[in-house]
């Protein structure tokens, strides 16, 4: 099973994905989906600009994907992560995992988005709602302990 | 007679984030003294150069590194690396 990664600037649709992946099969039980969004962080906040190293992005979220089919049995693993401007709400990363039991595929998942946090070169910053431009997203430590529970 | 072409290394160093926005360029090629072996010498040669990079890597510890693509650690050699880049802990997902 080969995963599906994509590095993209448009939106995603979540619902196409899985039909994508569940289209013509019969052997899945389970889909989980994650999908990360944009918080206006209490009105504070205008958009999220998404910075990326491209071809690094592709590479290293496609390594994360492979590690996963390694370790849980997936009928099918779909990472999308977008960049460039994204507003309050929007969509940001979309994770699909599928296998025949739900544990493997709630497991894929939240491992894809733990090490897709730590290891994937994107750098957010914050527009902010008076018009200036604000910092850059600090890296949590917690994101950090999240992924060095699956070692 | 030395053969100049053995005593430097060129690289393609890639910045991103405030790495970048510190040292003002998002890409650039050097010609690296041979002497450094490692990513951590590259990063003190590179502090050398200006107050931008020496910015950018003042607490160099948090600075991330990535050959050809890969991550890597500060003790990690040089040798064979075409792309080199900087950035500071990723915040994607």
């Amino acid at each position: 099973m080969t995963p599906v990664v994509r590095i993209q600037r448009e939106d995603f649709d979540l619902n196409a994905e899985v039909e994508a992946l569940t289209r013509d099969r019969t052997d899945i039980g389970a889909i989980v989906t994650f999908a990360g969004l944009c918080r206006d962080e209490g009105g504070k906040l205008a958009a999220l600009e998404l910075e990326h190293y491209p071809g690094m992005a592709e590479a290293e979220i496609g390594r994360v994907a492979a590690e996963a089919v390694e370790r849980w049995p997936l009928n099918g693993l779909v990472a999308i992560h977008r960049y460039g401007l994204i507003r309050p709400g929007g969509q940001i990363v979309l994770v699909v995992a599928a296998s025949r039991h739900r544990r493997a595929a709630f497991e894929a998942a939240e491992f894809l988005m733990d090490y897709l946090k730590t290891r994937a070169p994107f750098w957010k910053r914050e527009h902010l709602s008076d018009g200036t431009i604000g910092g850059w997203v600090e890296a949590r430590a917690d994101d950090d302990t999240a992924a060095a529970r699956w070692n | 007679m030395i053969d100049s072409q053995a005593e430097t290394r060129t690289l393609k160093l890639v910045y991103f984030a405030w790495v970048r926005e510190r040292i003002g360029v998002a890409e650039e090629t050097v010609e690296v003294p041979h002497e450094a072996r490692t990513v951590a010498d590259l990063v003190d040669w590179l502090r050398g150069r200006d107050e931008g990079y020496e910015m950018a890597f003042e607490n160099a510890a948090i600075v991330r590194a990535a050959i050809d693509h890969v991550h890597v650690k500060p003790e990690a050699s040089l040798a064979g690396a075409r792309e080199i880049a900087f950035f500071p802990p990723m915040t994607g997902g």
